[in-house]
């Protein structure tokens, strides 16, 4: 499998701050990758050079097989990009913007946009200014998603959009995997990194801490077990990988480290189970496993941009 | 009350976030005022010399359109501060105008406005507050400049009644800042409209000042810039003239007010239209985005430029009106006869306009910066469009914008004045080549706005205070002595003087050859730069 994006050890600062401090970040062509982190860790900063409009300070960088710095224009015309903040020219019309930004990536399809128009409920006939935040986000998706590129950068595509227009994103970001085109999804809101992401890689402070798919990075978590058993279980205790053990006349509640669920599952139906419920480990806590020494620590975080 | 609560909350935000610009602001006027006034003491030590300076001022159709009529022509302090009154005035207003408008327009386009309104904020307190900052300011500006120019040795109530006016036009346009203000969602707009009505005051009042035969001086009465002007300081010193644009303050103001109570926040007068679903089959390009974004307001200065032309040449075929004393005609004589004068007025007047359409050059090229900032630049330098396209699509424009206007002016006056004189066929070609012989400096100027932006995208507004640099050393130069080696810092004074004087290739191609040189180094240092 080639790879549309390959970072590795990318360094920028702005004066003082790191905004980005040795991150490495691959990204396969056809998959939709997740772009994980809080405010302030550095996704946008990243993205911006991907984009070529900010210059690193150090590493290498390759965008579709370019240089995103040297080689920008040509390779904007196969990729498009939604910004996180999307603001449009005031006495403009959403039409006439998104029309213009397909133009100048060359070309996009007229069905398609028609279609998206549709779906995402949006009147192309308002000037820039009126527009909500939600509905210049939207004017931006409707344009990317409109142009026959192969790869798409968006940078917190959602974060203006209702619930009802986030599923309408979903299935649209659902129909491109279908077509195999390139996403790199930046988010900070799990549930969707989790529900349409093929990879995903967790940014901490400039630098990408985590990354694989859903499953292997559930190997790294604990799943949740509350347990009825037939019989008091023993030995529990002594195995590796089991936290918080709490054991109640027959009924048991312990947290298990993924890698260890099967040995002690055999344990435990060795007392023989009566009832089950087995938790699977959400992306919430992998990600405050990355976050939580930054919440106790409160430390300030590089700036975003 | 509970409209204006939070009023004095709002106040201290809007001086929190000037107090830089305020006081540089009162700085400047302060010590243009005294600066004028010590030069011109030490110029005109006795009283013929100032009644000679003042009769030849006032026989120059030239000088009384710019700057208006010297009414008495002994006194010194008139003499010194002439220059300075209607000019001043202008200046004031701006100030005062924009000083409303940043703080109420702005805000409430930007959507910070209705985060404050969220809280305890009555409807006009933001209004309200503007104006007692913008008032604040021009009413301090004009006290200490009282006070300094009394410290030059200027009588005292004459100096008092020029503080007055300069802070009674500075009211006046306050008040226009507040109307303007509610007409439009948006501050440039806003801006634009203010501007709009400075340009037709000062207009209006060169009209009534110019008027040879006194017909159409009541004209003067119908600008405010005029009503400062006639307040008359060192000459009379009218101080009642001043209800005047008090009462205007207070109609403008009162009418902002019914404004606000009708409309909803972030809402204009006007109410924005739907527009066109899709773009047109042209708006495929960044010079073609480029020309949206700047033709509004190309077309507004385009007609302001062409009614100038128009006066412009039509003042200058009635200078044989003033020149009417004895002593006058003898200085017509000595300035080479009345074709002579007609041409050092139609060439100073083009001159004036080579200052304004920089004014237009410059804000124009102020947009690359603010559609970077207002991150609008980014989304299309993510499309197939390089950042030297996209650059030179805005800067495209600011050539382009610049010479239309100064031609259109040059045309205008060419006819104009073509036909008061009867020689149109001569008059036009004339007055355009005195019009393209203003760009290269215009060029330069705006040039240097390019090369901030490439280099030092947060000092980008410097242009600005480069244009005022080179606008006092053109205007004030002479007065101060400067040295010739700094004089010679200003791109105008390179300009040749047409029509009527040489011209001379040499300073038209270097002018030329430097503004290139500016805007490549400009594009080559955007190119290497981070973008944001």
């Amino acid at each position: 499998m080639t790879s549309a994006i390959v970072v590795s050890g990318l360094h920028k600062s702005y004066g003082s701050t790191h905004a980005l401090d040795g991150l490495d970040l691959d990204v396969a062509t056809g998959e939709v990758h997740g772009f994980l982190g809080p405010n302030g860790a550095g996704k946008s900063t990243t993205i911006r050079v991907l984009l070529g409009l900010l210059r690193g300070d150090a590493g290498d960088v390759s965008l579709l097989g370019g240089d995103p710095w040297h080689d920008a224009a040509k390779l904007h015309r196969r990729l498009a990009y939604v910004p996180g903040d999307v603001n449009l020219w005031p006495n403009l019309t959403g039409g006439e913007v998104i029309d213009l930004l397909g133009r100048l990536r060359g070309g996009l399809d007229e069905k398609k946009r028609d279609n998206l128009l549709r779906r995402f409920d949006l009147d192309p006939t308002k000037k820039g200014r009126t527009y909500s935040k939600g509905n210049r986000q939207k004017v931006a998706l409707v344009a990317a998603l409109a142009s026959d590129v192969e790869l798409l950068i968006l940078d917190e595509p959602t974060s203006g959009l209702d619930p009802l227009m986030e599923e309408v994103f979903r299935q649209c970001i659902e129909e491109e995997r279908q077509r195999d085109r390139t996403v790199l999804l930046s988010s900070h809101i799990l549930s969707e990194v989790e529900a349409l992401c093929d990879r995903i890689s967790i940014i901490r402070r400039g630098k990408v801490v985590e990354t694989g798919t859903l499953s292997d990075l559930r190997h790294l978590t604990r799943t949740s077990i509350q347990a009825e058993l037939a019989g008091s279980p023993n030995g529990l205790a002594q195995l590796p990988g089991i936290h918080a053990l709490d054991v109640e006349g027959n009924r048991v509640r312990c947290e298990v480290d993924t890698a260890q669920l099967d040995a002690v599952m055999r344990q435990l139906s060795a007392s023989g189970i009566k009832s089950l419920v087995a938790q699977p480990p959400t992306l919430e806590e992998l990600f405050l496993r990355h976050y939580e020494d930054d919440v106790t620590a409160a430390e300030p975080v590089a700036a975003g941009r | 009350m509970n409209d204006f609560i939070g009023t004095g909350t709002l106040m201290r935000l809007a001086l929190r976030r000037d107090r830089v610009l305020i006081p540089v602001w009162i700085v400047v006027f302060v010590m243009m005022a005294s600066g004028s006034a010590k030069a011109s003491i030490d110029l005109y030590p006795d009283v013929q010399g100032r009644i000679e300076a003042a009769r030849t001022s006032n026989a120059s159709p030239a000088l009384v359109s710019l700057y208006g009529r010297i009414f008495d022509e002994s006194s010194l302090g008139e003499l010194s501060l002439f220059k300075l009154t209607a000019f001043g005035a202008l200046l004031v207003g701006l100030l005062a105008a924009m000083l409303v408008v940043r703080h109420t327009r702005t805000e409430e386009e930007s959507g910070r406005l209705e985060l404050l309104s969220a809280g305890v904020l009555g409807r006009y307190a933001a209004l309200t507050a503007a104006l007692i900052v913008s008032s604040g300011t021009v009413v301090l500006l004009g006290l200490l400049t009282a006070l300094t120019l009394i410290g030059t040795g200027l009588p005292a109530t004459g100096s008092f009644a020029f503080g007055l006016m300069w802070a009674a036009a500075g009211l006046a346009f306050a008040g226009v800042g507040a109307l303007t203000a509610q007409i439009t969602e948006g501050a440039r707009a806003a801006n634009g409209f203010s501007a709009v009505v400075l340009g037709v005051s000062y207009v209006l009042r060169a009209v009534g000042d110019s008027s040879s035969d006194g017909s159409s001086q009541w004209v003067s009465w119908l600008s405010p810039i005029g009503w400062s002007q006639q307040v008359r300081a060192y000459a009379g010193d009218r101080f009642v003239v001043v209800l005047i644009p008090l009462a205007f303050m207070a109609l403008t103001v009162a009418g902002a007010m019914a404004l606000i109570r009708r409309r909803d926040v972030g809402a204009g007068l006007v109410r924005p239209r739907p527009g066109p679903a899709t773009a047109s089959p042209s708006l495929r390009s960044p010079v073609a985005l480029a020309w949206r974004l700047h033709r509004g307001s190309l077309y507004g200065w385009g007609f302001a430029f062409l009614l100038l032309g128009l006066l412009v040449g039509n003042i200058a075929s009635n200078v044989d009106g003033f020149v009417s004393s004895d002593s006058a005609k003898e200085m017509v004589e000595k300035l080479g006869g009345v074709n002579g004068i007609t041409d050092a007025f139609l060439s100073t007047e083009m001159g004036v306009m080579g200052l304004l359409a920089t004014a237009y050059g410059i804000q124009a090229a102020l947009r690359l910066r603010s559609e970077e900032t207002a991150l609008r630049a980014e989304p299309l330098l993510a499309t197939d469009v390089t950042r030297g396209r996209w650059l030179g699509s805005h800067v495209l424009m600011v050539l382009f914008g610049t010479g239309v206007l100064i031609l259109i002016a040059g045309l205008g006056s060419g006819i104009s004045s073509g036909v008061s004189l009867g020689t149109m066929g001569r008059q036009v070609p004339r007055m355009l080549a005195a019009a393209a012989v203003q760009l290269p400096a215009i060029w330069l100027v705006t040039a240097l706005v390019v090369i901030l932006f490439g280099f030092a995208p947060r000092l980008v507004t410097g242009g600005w205070v480069l244009y005022g640099v080179f606008l006092l050393i053109g205007q004030f130069g002479a007065i101060f002595n400067l040295p010739q080696s700094v004089m010679n810092l200003s791109p105008y004074g390179h300009t040749p003087r047409l029509p009527g004087g040489d011209f001379s290739v040499m300073p038209v191609m270097w002018l030329t050859a430097i503004a290139a040189a500016l805007t490549i180094a400009g594009v080559t240092t955007f190119r290497r730069r981070d973008i944001g």
